[in-house]
């Protein structure tokens, strides 16, 4: 809830500002506004996101990793099963979809799902626990506990991802083959500049839409709960309209993060399955 | 929401975490499925394995228990017919022995008859003899007397 201090319009900047830091005359420096964020340019690091990334990354790589360390042909206990579980339904997908041989694409497949999945839950966490928690420490601090509601996160995956569909469709396809995927169709060779234009488009449109979906789910999610928590904003007025703000705030949070949990897996499960997808065409040979 | 460094910083954390997921995760996790996917099959493959040889060592038991059941009534066949065999011979063998003894015991009797007739005879006769010489001794006919008695002796 916003303190009484500031206005909803300064709650939600707040909450939709990352913690943008960077190096400046020798020393690490933080940005204190939206503005300063913006002055600090390209070589600048959005540390909440990558702290959240980076601890997600880590909860999941640890309960799998320690998983796999005990997996045997024995009665799987309960992590191992549930990992298990996991890995069995990754694997199906790919299968169902990648039809070509390459033993990068479960694992990447498999870290896209559960790391975006885990990023996602963030969003579930109460939007001012940690705000509060690091309020405490410095008031002037960002925190945006959600990394998919960052652009640079999902962009961050999704042109790794592009990366390498270009590198498979070279790999396979040698620069002539991928060239000609991209210039002699749909039109024939004789409509060049156009095949060229419109497969360019629809390569391009690949690692933006991909993450750009991520990102439009996660921050419009973000939003919502936002606006949900200004509603309870004035309840520190014990007032019957104030008391119907709270209780409607209880609720409506409740059902959104409910609703949420469908959100958050289908958004990981999206990804995962074009980027097996995309990556499918890559190592496809046409002609 | 700018868009700056930390977007190549997240795309190294990926393909971090991508590497190690391939490299620690993914394969011992397919590896023991892949494992534990084989013992099932095997354990299957051997459980159907046991059912057949449980089936056909039904069968021969069965088998085996009809050819018993078969010899046992034959035996018991053979057995009656020897028992009823060796009933009849000796009612035979008893009613020989038994032919022999009454042909002895007749014979003996016979003789024993013929003796007693003999000594009877003998007897009979001394005491006619005895009886004459009393007889002859107070009136004496001796030609008639003894023609009587001569009859008499052949009528014994």
């Amino acid at each position: 809830m916003a303190s009484e201090s500031i206005t909803s319009s300064e709650y939600i900047k707040h909450h939709l500002q990352n913690l943008t830091c960077t190096l400046q005359e020798g020393h690490f420096h933080c940005a204190h506004s939206a503005a300063e964020a913006k002055e600090m340019g390209f070589w600048a690091l959005n540390v909440d996101t990558l702290v959240m990334s980076f601890l997600t990354g880590v909860i999941f790589l640890f309960f799998f990793y320690r998983a796999a360390r005990k997996a045997s042909t024995g009665v799987p206990s309960g992590l191992v099963n549930f990992v298990e579980w996991v890995i069995e339904f990754i694997d199906n997908s790919v299968r169902g979809s990648f039809t070509g041989r390459n033993p990068l694409v479960a694992p990447l497949a498999l870290t896209i799902f559960a790391w975006i999945w885990l990023i996602n839950l963030m969003d579930l966490v109460p939007i001012d626990f940690v705000g509060q928690l690091i309020a405490l420490y410095d008031p002037h601090m960002y925190w945006k506990l959600v990394p998919s509601t960052d652009p640079n996160a999902t962009f961050g995956l999704s042109l790794s991802v592009f990366v390498l569909v270009v590198y498979y469709s070279i790999k396979m396809k040698g620069p002539g083959g991928f060239f000609a995927e991209l210039a002699y169709q749909p039109f024939g060779k004789f409509a060049a500049p156009i095949n060229l234009f419109l497969e360019g488009v629809s390569l391009l449109s690949k690692p933006v839409s991909l993450s750009l979906r991520l990102f439009g789910n996660m921050y419009a999610g973000e939003m919502i709960f936002i606006l949900i928590a200004l509603m309870g904003g004035a309840w520190a007025t014990a007032s019957v309209g104030s008391v119907t703000l709270f209780g409607s705030q209880i609720l409506l949070s409740l059902g959104w993060a409910i609703f949420h949990i469908l959100i958050i897996t289908l958004q990981a499960f999206i990804f995962m399955t074009l980027t097996i997808v995309y990556l499918d065409m890559a190592h496809q040979e046409h002609h | 929401m700018n868009i700056n460094a930390t977007l190549i910083a997240q795309a190294i954390m990926f393909a971090l975490f991508v590497w190690f997921c391939m490299k620690f995760v993914w394969p011992p996790i397919m590896d023991a499925l892949a494992a534990r996917q084989k013992q099932i099959a095997d354990g299957l493959a051997a459980a159907d394995r046991g059912k057949h040889e449980l089936e056909l060592a039904a069968k021969k038991a069965n088998q085996e228990l009809n050819a018993a059941k078969e010899k046992a009534s034959d035996i018991i066949a053979q057995a009656d017919k020897r028992a009823s065999e060796i009933v009849e011979e000796a009612k035979g063998n008893a009613k020989v022995e038994g032919d022999r003894i009454i042909t002895g015991a007749k014979a003996e009797i016979e003789q024993e008859v013929n003796r007693a007739k003999e000594g009877l005879r003998q007897q009979v006769s001394a005491l006619a003899v005895a009886g004459a010489e009393k007889i002859l001794r107070k009136e004496i006919d001796a030609k008639a007397h003894a023609d009587m008695l001569k009859t008499i002796a052949n009528e014994l």
